[in-house]
């Protein structure tokens, strides 16, 4: 069946209800059911949950073959307690048929990719599949297909029941021996612990790992102590050098410099632009740099920001030091400026991934947003956005809070250099479709601007603030006239992961590629 | 993707807030030079380019004067000193090229500036190009050079300004670069003074330190103050301040547009005592209010009828 971005779902993957997506903001005023957790009561005093490994950890909690074990990724590529866990069920407990149900892998989890290939792991839902997983996925080498789900469309699933959750392992950086757990004050500290909250109150068992133990109770904390089963102190959870590869470094580069610089004046441009307005920004190079443009425009006019969502940076923080911004809301952090000011700023506030994005529930932070600033891999005609895919069509890349940002916010803007090496970055077609062109308002790049027809209200806004901008097949053409238009990818028929949409509908697919060979 | 692409005449009077230098030698710089808005690019074959480079340099040059689309944006070429091995077969490539003009590095006579253009039209002939069509600025780098600006200025049709190339100008001069100006003072003086008599446009020097974008400004501002078209650049991050300072604002759009209106119904009303919003104007004002318009217009702020 075509859905809504021109996207054929095959029918086999419709089944039990699913749909196809049918356009932004479809199920809003509908109702959802949730479900709850199977939780074991303890009634008497009790001092039983500190484990002395993992492994006993995971016999306690009852870890058994075919079950769905979830992680948080707040480590990013210093994360070391996913690869520990998984090398405890599969290799150290023998067990097999494992789905693993993570707010993002990457790198950190390589090993997970050698289980995907023994057959031992037969599932993944993630926003992000990097690395060598994403090339086995691509391969066909997962028994089922992979789900892509964004930042608000996990919580979603799994508050929905349509994700079940056996055992989450979530990382802490402090935790007392009752579970009281923190992402901060502890030896490898990682700031918010956002997306590991929702996985704490709706998994069956849940199992805190640490490398501080702290004293009873340890408080404020993320994850409470009536949501945890066992707790084990390890000697490292995570490398929080690694959170950050760009640590609130602003680009130099003049092409970046001149997009952020765009992207600045597209946002002044706008109504929402005033006293009390709120800001998300990606960390890709133009975005970051937009800050610095942003602020000059907010001194100009003389208003501060109301909030700043999203992932944090020690820009952010920066920028709420000298005042311009209210308060800070913060489902990850970035950077290691960002983890020390959520540890010690009263007016920088940890929320969950259900409060930041999850469409479903009866209002999410995202739906206050005014502007969010976003990177992509490939953006086409009809404005859809490509953030999964590489040009070779293999999975390498994450969703994450890309559309339930630019679906909820007044204005949304991309920013991108037109070509990267021989790619065009606007093109005719997007290989997967992750965020829907509906969804998204402006296109910035080095080579102009484009903005949505489906908005003609910010075309009157660049218009008056006299803004030259393109149509988006404008910025195709001069992409192709530069690089020329790549030839189709070749495809299996085989589906390897579905990109579901923030609502649970079905976005697109992403089949198995065949290896190029020239003609 | 490879289609020779044919650049639109150069045009002698024209819009030239910016100059923007980069080394030709560069595909990674000159590949999209224009997506910055600096008003001209300036392809160095010059300092920029080692000794042992200026052949790749020049192929560089042939290659994206002739494959790459710079749309408005006015590219010329510097072109190496006439006292070195490389400037008569610079001059070629960049006439082959198609470049709308030719920068000559270190000018200090008249004869210098009749020499290129003996070679200039020698290219557009060998290479069939229209004759006449490639522009001629002249860089002052030396005392000589700013003493002969006014017969540098007079000596060919060709040419549409001259600039102060500060770095050389100083070694000669003996001075260092100082905050207030004051090390080149006299020699933007005098240079303006010979552009504006013989009607050609005048540009200042580069501002080096491009992350002192407060020393920057103020430069600019005085640049301005003082008459010049425009200034030299070596970063795309100097563009913007460059052209807000020198493209009219608003308000003195707004008020030369009145003055202009003002003027042209009492003209043809056949009146023969301009006043304008109860004051006595002089007719040179008119012609002032007439030129802000223009370049408000070749700015792409003024967008009306006069």
């Amino acid at each position: 069946m075509i859905n809504a971005v021109g996207r054929d779902i095959p029918e086999e993957l419709l089944a039990d209800g699913k749909e196809v997506y049918q356009g932004k903001n479809h199920f809003d005023g509908t109702y959802v059911q949730k479900v709850a957790p199977k939780t074991r009561r303890c009634e008497t005093p009790q001092d039983g949950k500190l484990c002395a490994t993992i492994r006993e950890a995971c016999e306690r909690c009852g870890a058994h073959d075919g079950m769905t074990v979830s992680f948080h990724h707040h480590f990013r590529n210093g994360d070391k307690t996913a690869a520990a866990v998984m090398k405890v069920l599969v290799e150290d407990m023998g067990l097999k048929d494992i789905t693993i149900a993570a707010t993002s892998l990457g790198d950190a989890h390589n090993n997970v990719a050698d289980y995907i290939e023994q057959g031992k792991v037969i599932g993944i839902q993630s926003s992000g599949v990097r690395g060598r997983i994403g090339e086995v996925i691509s391969a066909g080498k997962l028994k089922t297909p992979a789900i892509i789900r964004s930042h608000g469309g996990r919580p979603r699933a799994i508050e929905a029941g349509e994700v079940h959750i056996d055992i989450a392992f979530l990382a802490a950086a402090t935790a007392d021996e009752c579970g009281n757990a923190s992402g901060t004050g502890g030896k490898s500290n990682c700031g918010s612990l956002g997306y590991a909250i929702g996985d704490s109150r709706w998994a069956d068992k849940v199992v805190v790992i640490t490398d501080t133990l702290v004293d009873y109770p340890n408080q404020p904390a993320s994850i409470s102590q009536i949501d945890v089963d066992a707790v084990v102190v390890v000697d490292e959870i995570g490398d929080p050098a690694k959170i950050g590869s760009k640590e609130a470094r602003v680009s130099q580069d003049p092409r970046e410099l001149k997009m952020a610089e765009a992207v600045a004046d597209v946002i002044a441009a706008t109504p929402y632009f005033k006293d009390g307005f709120s800001f998300q920004t990606g960390v890709g190079g133009p975005s970051l740099a937009a800050n610095q443009f942003i602020e000059k425009h907010m001194e100009e006019r003389g208003i501060k920001m109301g909030f700043s969502l999203g992932g944090i940076t020690g820009l952010v923080c920066n920028l709420q030091k000298k005042g311009l911004i209210k308060k800070i809301v913060d489902v990850q952090d970035f950077d290691n400026n960002a983890v020390a000011d959520m540890g010690e700023n009263p007016q920088h506030f940890e929320i969950s991934a259900s409060e930041y994005a999850n469409p479903a529930n009866k209002g999410a932070y995202v739906n206050k947003l005014d502007f969010v600033v976003l990177a992509a891999l490939e953006v086409d005609t009809d404005f859809n956005v490509n953030v999964i895919t590489g040009s070779d069509g293999v999975v390498r890349g994450a969703p994450g809070g890309h559309p339930d940002t630019a679906a909820a916010s007044k204005c949304s803007i991309i920013v991108t250099p037109l070509t990267r090496g021989r790619m065009a970055t606007v093109c005719e077609k997007v290989v997967t479709v992750t965020t829907p062109g509906d969804c998204v308002d402006v296109v910035v790049t080095d080579y102009g601007i484009a903005v949505n027809p489906l908005r003609p209200d910010l075309i009157e806004c660049l218009d008056n603030a006299g803004i030259p901008h393109v149509t988006i097949e404008e910025l195709k053409d001069k992409a192709y006239q530069l690089v020329g238009e790549p030839d189709p990818l070749q495809w299996d028929d085989q589906v390897v992961a579905v990109v579901e949409a923030r609502d649970g509908s079905i976005l697109d697919v992403i089949r198995k590629i065949k290896p190029y060979t020239f003609e | 993707m490879t289609q020779h692409v044919t650049r639109p005449k150069p045009e002698k009077n024209r819009l030239r807030r910016t100059m923007m230098f980069m080394n030709a030698q560069k595909p990674g710089l000159i590949k999209d030079a224009y997506i910055y808005g600096a008003d001209t690019i300036m392809l160095d074959l010059e300092d920029a380019v080692a000794e042992s480079q200026k052949d790749a340099a020049r192929f560089s040059l042939y290659h994206a004067l002739t494959t790459i689309d710079y749309g408005d944006t006015e590219v010329l070429v510097r072109i190496n000193g006439l006292d070195t091995p490389h400037w008569q077969e610079d001059i070629r490539v960049a006439v082959a090229g198609g470049a709308d003009g030719i920068r000559i590095a270190k000018c200090e006579s008249a004869q210098d500036v009749k020499t290129v253009e003996e070679h200039i039209l020698m290219a557009e002939r060998e290479f069939g190009i229209e004759e006449g069509r490639t522009l001629i600025m002249a860089a002052l780098e030396s005392a000589r050079g700013v003493v002969n600006a006014y017969e540098i200025c007079t000596a060919s049709d060709r040419l549409f300004g001259v600039a102060l190339a500060g770095g050389d100008f100083r070694k000669d001069m003996r001075v260092k670069v100082t905050e207030s100006g004051i090390d080149i003072m006299v020699a933007r003086g005098m240079m303006l003074l010979a552009a504006r008599a013989a009607g050609v446009q005048c540009f200042d020097t580069n501002f080096a330190d491009f992350k002192n974008m407060e020393g920057f400004e103020n430069e600019v501002r005085q640049n301005h103050q003082m008459g010049f078209d425009g200034k030299s650049i070596i970063n795309p991050r100097q563009i913007r301040l460059v052209h807000q300072v020198f493209t009219p604002s608003a308000k003195e759009v707004d008020h030369a547009e009145r003055l202009v209106r003002a003027y042209n119904e009492q003209a043809s009303a056949g009146v023969g005592v301009f006043t304008f919003e109860g004051k006595m104007v002089d007719i040179a004002h008119v012609r002032d209010a007439q030129d802000l318009l223009k370049l408000a217009k070749a700015s792409g702020v003024y967008h009306g009828d006069l």
